[in-house]
């Protein structure tokens, strides 16, 4: 455990004097603070346009961190056999899985703490959101951290077996093809065709649903008279379930597959 | 006692894209280091080295054969404990500081604290890094980056180190740097195993060698051994010699040159050698040295694989 421990502080570290993630989260910050512009321009409705703005800042800037500094990490472990090294210590092939997972998830926490901060300090500019609004941001932005960690799995597994590239761009369309999940069983069910409703089913099930995790927006944040929408908590356990048995198994294949790979 | 027992270890690498066939990177390699030996591994690029040392770290798993480093297999993560390893042209997280990523080194052995910052402070010294402990790896040059890797395989005080081409990238002191830090580890009893293709380095340091060529060993042995086998005459220099002398040991000489009061002759086998030691000692001259004529590393490596 304190190898992986030592092997996610490192992960962090790194991440952390990285430019890029300077920059990510700038345009982050920056983003969420013209929310407040955006918000002048409706009527009554500045909280709800806020938030939304802000969540999907947080939700695609943290995508963008967990694809470019994820991939970067392992490719650059690889390819630059800082690896060969590390794995001639005593350090278990899964140990070096799992360290930089948990040092990539530790930099998407730090981040998503500083996002939502700044999306607080927006709502608090207006002064008009009720107070239990700040605390259900948490919820909010936890379902993000369980969407960005299992983004963030499978970035891990792609960059185990395939290029930088390949690997961004493969987990940039599960991401968004997983938005639409639901509608590809609905689909299938509909087209009449069993072929087609088994294929709709079957890929239901393999691609992540990342729709799951769409459980609390801005309506739900402030559960003000015009705007609200009960958080039903049944379904946000069941999103995080949901979340760590997927990353569960995409952690174990990435195992797997690390485990056996030549360092040539 | 064996250390180090390489049996019969190989290795097929499949390139091609499409169809895939194997190429033989090392082919039945098998070896013994001794405990407390300094072990050259040599060979030309490309002859097998960094291959072996990587089935030996377990960075790659043999086709066949197998390896045991401390009575225990190449892949037992508790025996990595007690090995250093240094990659061939190391690289290391430039943004890390050689204090931090000593420290972090040590943490994958468990060790931490006063203890560990103790055993860096050391290691930076050891290897000449003290004044840029605290500054970032990309600003490092290829030598002091090869330092800071021999420095990281030595941070848990291991009782075998395996040296993948150590003297690459330095300049001549640094390459005397490593000298010394190599043979002080001998001296501390630990195990050296090194693959090198700088000769003199290997020649100057190496307990034994082996010689390795398009990944099968042609040799192995302690260097006096390989090279006595290939001694192809002697080297006899004489004081107080005259005309006459020149005339009567020339029969039994396959060179004679004069050289000032010198004569250095050239006696290329046993009996000759006998014979002109004879007529010298039967004739009062006076004998200077007598040398056996022998390759040095460089030249028998160089019969070895472009011969072959």
């Amino acid at each position: 455990m304190n190898r992986i421990l030592a092997i996610a502080r490192n992960t962090f570290r790194e991440t952390v004097r990285d430019k890029i993630l300077y920059n990510l989260i700038l345009f982050a910050l920056v983003m969420i603070g013209s929310s407040l512009a955006l918000g002048q321009l409706t009527l009554g409705n500045e909280d709800k346009v806020i938030l939304d703005l802000g969540l999907g800042a947080i939700s695609v800037f943290g995508l963008l961190i967990a694809i470019f500094i994820g991939i970067g990490l392992v490719y650059k472990e690889l390819e630059k056999r800082t690896v060969y090294a590390l794995l001639a210590k005593p350090v278990r092939r899964y140990e070096l899985v799992l360290g930089k997972y948990l040092g990539l998830l530790w930099t998407l926490g730090v981040n998503l703490a500083v996002m939502t901060a700044g999306l607080a300090l927006a709502l608090g500019y207006t002064g008009r959101a009720p107070a239990g609004a700040y605390w259900r941001l948490l919820p909010a932005v936890g379902l993000i951290f369980l969407s960005l960690a299992l983004a963030t799995a499978l970035a891990l597994l792609f960059s185990t077996f395939s290029t930088p590239a390949l690997a961004a761009l493969f987990t940039f369309f599960l991401w968004v093809i997983g938005h639409f999940n639901a509608d590809l069983r609905t689909f299938g069910e509909l087209s009449g065709s069993p072929a087609v409703e088994a294929l709709g089913r079957a890929l239901y099930y393999v691609i992540p649903n990342f729709g799951n995790f769409n459980l609390i927006d801005g309506r739900g944040v402030l559960q003000t008279a015009g705007y609200a929408r009960p958080i039903d908590p049944w379904a946000v356990a069941g999103a995080g379930a949901y979340a760590l048995l997927f990353i569960a198994f995409l952690l174990a294949l990435s195992v797997i597959i690390f485990a056996r790979r030549d360092f040539k | 006692m064996a250390v180090i027992e390489i049996e019969n270890l190989t290795k097929d690498f499949a390139v091609g894209f499409w169809r895939k066939r194997p190429v033989r990177a090392l082919d039945g390699l098998s070896l013994e280091v001794r405990a407390g030996e300094i072990f050259g591994f040599l060979g030309p690029n490309g002859a097998g080295k960094s291959t072996t040392l990587k089935l030996l770290m377990h960075l790659l798993s043999p086709t066949s054969g197998s390896a045991r480093i401390l009575g225990r297999p190449a892949g037992d993560t508790a025996m990595h404990e007690r090995i250093g390893y240094l990659p061939e042209n190391p690289y290391f997280y430039d943004y890390l500081t050689p204090r931090e990523l000593l420290t972090f080194m040590g943490r994958l052995f468990g060790m931490g604290g006063a203890p560990l910052a103790r055993k860096v402070r050391e290691l930076v010294g050891e290897v000449g890094l003290a004044a840029s402990a605290d500054l970032q790896l990309r600003k490092f040059s290829k030598g002091m980056v090869q330092r800071l890797g021999i420095a990281q395989a030595l941070i848990n005080e291991p009782e075998v180190v395996f040296l993948d081409e150590p003297m690459s990238g330095l300049d001549p002191l640094g390459r005397m740097e490593v000298r010394r830090i190599v043979t002080g580890l001998r001296e501390r009893g630990v195990t050296v195993f090194l693959s090198s293709h700088i000769l003199p380095d290997v020649e100057a340091i190496c307990d034994r060698v082996a010689i390795l060529n398009r990944g099968r060993l042609q040799e192995a042995g302690t260097l006096e051994d390989i090279l006595r086998a290939r001694i192809s005459g002697h080297e006899v220099i004489l004081s107080g010699w005259t005309e006459g002398t020149l005339e009567a040991i020339r029969p039994w000489c396959s060179e004679v040159r004069a050289m000032g009061e010198r004569l250095h002759l050239r006696a290329d086998d046993r009996e000759d050698l006998e014979a002109v030691l004879g007529f010298v000692f039967a004739h009062g001259l006076e004998l200077v040295s007598v040398n056996p004529i022998r390759p040095s590393l460089e030249e028998y490596f160089q019969t070895l694989v472009v011969g072959k």
